[in-house]
């Protein structure tokens, strides 16, 4: 079923008693919450998009002066990678219904998390050490406005987390199914993996200009 | 699937949906306060946006009195003339039309009309209208900070929205910016919700070509805003970076009160790209629901189907498209590289033809029908001649070389509220005469309808028409006063006292519309179930009002399109989308 | 068919209140003729559509009211006439879109003779620079402006020296020759706009922007801003004086330039020949190039 040929019907022709072509809540054959999940991340695509659009505008003009990248930036990217390599680990845990694996991966992605975003803020405390104040000079604003916006992101996906966490809690009590939290951990996951993503590609932004 | 044949696999049977768990309500607070159901949200967006809208409306009045008489109010200086100005466009543009339409409409009507039981994240739903609602209340909160709410023009542009000079630059343009931020993070939220809804929560049978003209433009108009809102977003924290942090992203090295300022090399026009990025796709998020809402209106009360539903469709897919191709047709005299007025000239025109055979179609629509002139009905011919009177003048701006002397004069406001003030206002008002009954189970009150929709029609009419041509004289808009000049004739300043006298009768109008609504709730008269002998889902419900969960025990199933009337060899003149075939007579 | 009358009223009734109404726009002074033609072309096209459009829903409205003893037709698309109407409409789209883009394409190619003039806006009035005997405009800055160089004039390039500075007071143009006007804002947005031009440009800071003209008949005229600009936008304004060459070289020997005005910014390090450069070589110059001119005009 092609959408061209689904928007190209006549639908007052359609015979009245064919009532396929719809199925109650699973029109895409996927869980509501990850249709969502990713109509959202085209939204936040569209975020960083401008963001980056408006950095090589400005890097256009003729003193772009840019600006030298703390070092932590190297261990908080390593350290974003382990915490999205741990989601993973939970996330192939519900596969197997292993649930104190789920439990375990979810605390050590978020711990990681946590650490990346105290990180950056050590990050912008050097920056700021050095005098690379985000007034001083374009790059510097952007390298903050970038770091930021992420950073508010990542928090974001922590309350996500902190409500799967919770969750896997309440069924590890109650002796529940693991299933129950599978969709919550799946979406957990490809956020994680998404922002990660978007962090490569900024970090390799910051660092080339 | 084309072949007619249904594989088990594809198909759930309506009673499996019955066991998605729905939200049940406990006590009074999470029934009418904090409640997940979209028909209460969409309620409560409603009151709210309308709210908000009035307090528009009585600065739209204060403008128009110092337009009018100036030198007469005392209490209006410049400066507060440019609040005025500033906050009416925001509010107009952002906290009512998108809210009302998106919010308010789209949560009442996505579900009702595509056959769902609710919205599939209602929880989000509930977020949604609160941070909306917070988002309103920051934005009305810099009325009361020192130094009043910004003047900077709706289009907020730097440096001037944040560089002395300019009104409320210090508390007013940041609670404009952190309330902005906050209405996109609570619009989007909704949108994911009204998005996802029509793609997954569809009822059986309910085929994306069946589905109600208003339920295409919501989603269409909810994917623009999506997509469109980061752009302002971004602008947003931009600004509020360039003025918290002096970050010089939008400002460049200029003179502050005469002296050099802080900044260095920033881009004005940067801001006006992203601003404009979000602002045209901006128009069509207010134009496209109403597109949809007219189309359904007139052809339930013109007792005809809708004429050309493909090409409807489609029309509102391709503005949706092209509408992100044309933004710098509102820069054309900003100083961006004039050659890209040659692209940007031609995209707008092209757009014309999908809005036109729109409007082509409506009246052909009404051709050859059995009109009922209903007061919805009458509202929907009102937008017609509206909305073509607006693409018309668009036509003149889009052009590029004829926007040259127009841009930034009384013609380009005569435009705007023509095609995105007055024209979907009035399909506000012919929705809620539509949909009030379902709301309600109470109809409007037809007398005061028809005063207000006379006085509302024609004093619309009669203020935008005629302000074309001070635009024509030169009349600049944003004006306090033109004063003393050369080219402007003394009649015109009649002029300005006459449009004035009318935007009073206007507003005037619309408190009979409060009353009438309030009054109806009460004591309208009873509506039944279904009173406009309409086919779409929404008025097939049990009850009325819709109970929780809109429909009864079995969600309906849907056998045909949404605009089956008058079929001939059928002894009713419309068929409902869920009567089943056996059923009809 | 009340409704169907007030629609004809309101249909008949824009078009002659088009046709008699006292406001229309100011007799022009520029040679942006063109502009005039592509909005008269709008008119005739859109306005015929208008009318057209309104009469028929009227008809519509009036002919197909409801009477218990009818039914509506049931037609759900015409494909052929829905094809014709999109034909119609676009090629009414590209009857309005080619004279404009052809006298955009004008606008934007500005004539290589064109004089260079300088508008310099900022909160909230305007100022001028003319350049001097070299035709030139020196290069400025705003972080170079202080109360002895008030247009920030940059004083090593000696293409500034001799040009004419004209600080609150009217503008002169001369009559018939291309000009290049050279926009530029000290502070915020500002928009240049004469309506008797029909012309107009913002004015950016960090940018210079442009448009050019060349003034048709002589007068004086309404410089507004358009462009919203702070609490002061309204009432932004200057004259413009479009005279003969006579008229316009009598004036311009009068203004003084850079280098006479501010002789302590001007000189720089090096004495600059400032004072050689007065109003009367001005004239010359000015005389000479406004001949040729006026010939590649003709």
């Amino acid at each position: 079923m092609s959408i061209f040929n689904e928007l190209t019907k006549k639908p007052w022709l359609a015979d009245p008693s064919q009532i396929d072509g719809a199925p109650a809540n699973q029109a895409l054959f996927l869980p509501s919450g990850k249709v969502g999940l990713r109509v959202f991340l085209v939204v936040v695509t569209v975020v960083f998009l401008l963001t980056t659009i408006a950095y090589g505008d400005r890097m256009l003009f003729a003193n772009w002066k840019s600006t030298p990248e703390p070092w932590v930036l190297w261990l908080n990217t390593f350290v974003l990678i382990a915490s999205s390599v741990a989601m993973q680990w939970a996330r192939n845990n519900t596969k197997r219904g292993n649930l104190t694996g789920v439990r375990d991966g979810l605390i050590f992605g978020g711990v990681l998390t946590i650490s990346f975003l105290v990180g950056q803020l050590y990050g912008w405390q050097l920056m700021v050490e050095s005098g690379y104040y985000a007034h001083t000079n374009t790059a510097n604003a952007f390298f903050y406005l970038i770091t930021a916006l992420h950073g508010a992101h990542m928090i974001g996906g922590l309350i996500a987390w902190g409500r799967s966490l919770l969750k896997v809690r309440e069924i590890l009590r109650s002796n529940g199914s693991v299933s129950d939290v599978k969709l919550s951990v799946e979406l957990c996951t490809t956020y994680w993996h998404y922002l990660l993503m978007i962090w490569l590609i900024l970090f390799m932004l910051l660092l080339i200009s | 699937m084309s072949n007619g044949v249904i594989e088990d696999s594809q198909v759930i049977p309506a009673a499996e949906v019955e066991e998605v768990e729905l939200y049940h309500a406990k006590s009074f607070i999470t029934k009418w306060v904090f409640c997940q159901d979209a028909k209460v949200i969409a309620i409560q967006y409603s009151v709210t946006a309308i709210a908000i809208g009035l307090v528009g409306l009585v600065l739209s009045w204060l403008m128009r009195l110092q337009l009018g008489f100036p030198d007469v109010f005392s209490f209006i200086d410049a400066e507060s003339y440019y609040q005025y100005v500033t906050m009416h466009g925001m509010i107009m543009v952002v906290y009512l039309l998108t809210a009302l339409f998106l919010g308010g409409f789209g949560n009442y009507l996505i579900p009702l009309m595509v056959g769902a039981r609710d919205m599939v994240f209602p929880y989000m739903n509930m977020l949604s209208y609160w941070i909306y609602l917070l988002a309103t209340l920051i934005l009305a909160a810099s009325f009361f900070v020192p130094g009043g709410p910004t003047g900077a023009g709706w289009t907020l542009y730097p440096p001037q929205s944040i560089s002395e000079g300019t009104p409320g630059i210090n508390g007013g343009i940041i609670l404009m910016l952190v309330s902005l931020a906050f209405f996109i993070i609570g619009f989007t939220m909704g949108g994911l919700n009204y998005v996802v809804t029509v793609l997954q929560a569809r009822t059986r049978g309910m085929t994306l070509m069946r589905m109600p003209l208003t339920v295409w433009g919501i989603f269409v108009a909810t994917i623009l805003a999506l997509l469109a809102f980061p752009a302002l977003f971004v602008a947003a924290i931009m600004t509020l970076f360039d003025k918290l942090l002096g970050t010089s992203f939008f400002m460049p090295e200029m003179l502050v009160q005469g002296e050099l300022g802080p900044h260095e090399n920033g881009s004005p026009l940067l801001f006006q790209h992203l601003f404009w990025f979000f602002g045209h796709p901006e128009v069509y998020i207010v134009a496209l629901p109403a597109f949809g809402v007219v189309s359904d209106i007139i052809s339930t009360h013109a007792r005809k189907n809708i004429f050309g539903y493909r090409m409807m469709v489609w029309a509102i897919v391709a503005i949706g498209g092209l509408s992100f191709i044309v933004w710098a047709h509102h820069m054309y005299v900003s100083g961006m590289n004039p050659y890209f007025g040659f692209f940007f000239a031609t995209t707008t025109l092209i757009i014309a033809v999908p809005t036109a055979l729109k409007l082509y179609n409506w009246v052909l629509t009404l051709y050859k029908g059995n009109i009922h002139l209903t007061i919805p009905m009458l509202f929907c011919v009102a937008f017609i001649l509206t909305f073509l009177n607006g693409g018309i003048t668009g036509l003149f701006l889009g052009n590029v070389i004829v926007d040259i002397p127009l841009s930034d004069t009384m013609f380009v406001v005569a435009h705007f509220h023509m095609v995105m003030g007055i024209a979907p206002v009035l399909v506000i008002f012919a929705a809620i005469y539509h949909w009030f009954p379902k709301m309600s189970g109470r109809m409007l009150h037809e007398g005061w309808g028809q005063f207000h929709f006379w006085v509302t029609f024609l004093g619309s009419y009669l203020i935008y028409f005629p302000m074309h041509y001070l635009g024509f004289v030169g009349v600049p808009r944003r004006y306090f006063e033109i004063g003393e000049t050369s080219f402007v004739p003394e009649s015109a300043v009649a002029l300005n006292e006459f449009i004035t006298i009318m935007v009073l009768i206007v507003g005037f109008a619309q408190v009979v519309f409060i009353i009438n609504i309030i009054w109806s709730v009460f004591k309208g008269k009873p509506s039944g179930d279904n009173p406009w002998n309409s086919t779409t889902l929404e008025w097939q419900t049990a009850t009325t009002p819709p109970g929780h969960g809109n429909f009864g025990k079995e969600l309906p199933i849907c056998y045909r399109w949404a605009y089956e009337y008058s079929l001939p060899g059928v002894k009713a003149d419309f068929i409902p989308q869920n009567l089943a075939p056996d059923k009809i007579k | 068919m009340v409704l169907a009358v007030v629609l004809v009223i309101l249909g008949v009734g824009s078009v002659i209140f088009h046709i008699w109404s006292p406001w229309w726009s100011t007799e022009i002074a520029s040679n942006w003729g063109s502009i005039d033609n592509a909005i008269n072309i709008t008119f005739w096209i859109t306005g015929v559509a208008y009318v057209v459009i309104i009469l028929f829903m009227a008809y519509c409205i009036y002919k197909y009211r409801y009477r218990a003893d009818r039914r509506a037709d049931y037609e759900p698309e015409n494909n052929k006439l829905e094809w014709w109407l999109t034909w119609i409409t676009a090629a009414g789209v590209v009857g309005l879109l080619t004279p404009g883009l052809l006298a955009w394409n004008d606008f934007v190619t500005v004539p290589k003779d064109a004089l260079q003039y300088e508008v310099v806006g900022k909160q909230w009035e305007w100022n001028f620079r003319l350049p001097g005997k070299d035709g030139k405009l020196g290069t400025s800055k705003v972080s170079l402006i202080t109360d002895d160089n008030p247009f920030g004039i940059n004083p090593k390039d000696p293409n500034g020296q001799d040009d004419v500075l004209i600080e609150g007071d009217d503008l002169h143009l001369p009559l018939g020759v291309p000009i290049k006007m050279n926009l530029r804002s000290l502070d915020v947005l500002h928009d240049f706009y004469v309506p008797q031009f029909r012309a107009k440009m913002d004015l950016v800071p960090g940018m210079i922007t442009f448009f050019w003209l060349t003034p048709t008949r002589t007068g004086s005229f309404d410089i507004l801003c358009a462009e919203l600009c702070g609490v002061g936008h309204h009432a932004m304004r200057s004259t413009v004086v479009v005279d003969d060459k006579t008229a316009f070289n009598k004036w311009l020997q009068k203004q003084e330039t850079f280098a006479t005005l501010y002789p302590k910014s001007a000189a720089g390090k090096k004495q600059v020949a400032g004072t050689s450069a007065g109003p009367s070589e001005v004239k010359t110059v000015f005389s000479t190039s406004v001949t040729n001119s006026s010939k590649t005009i003709r």
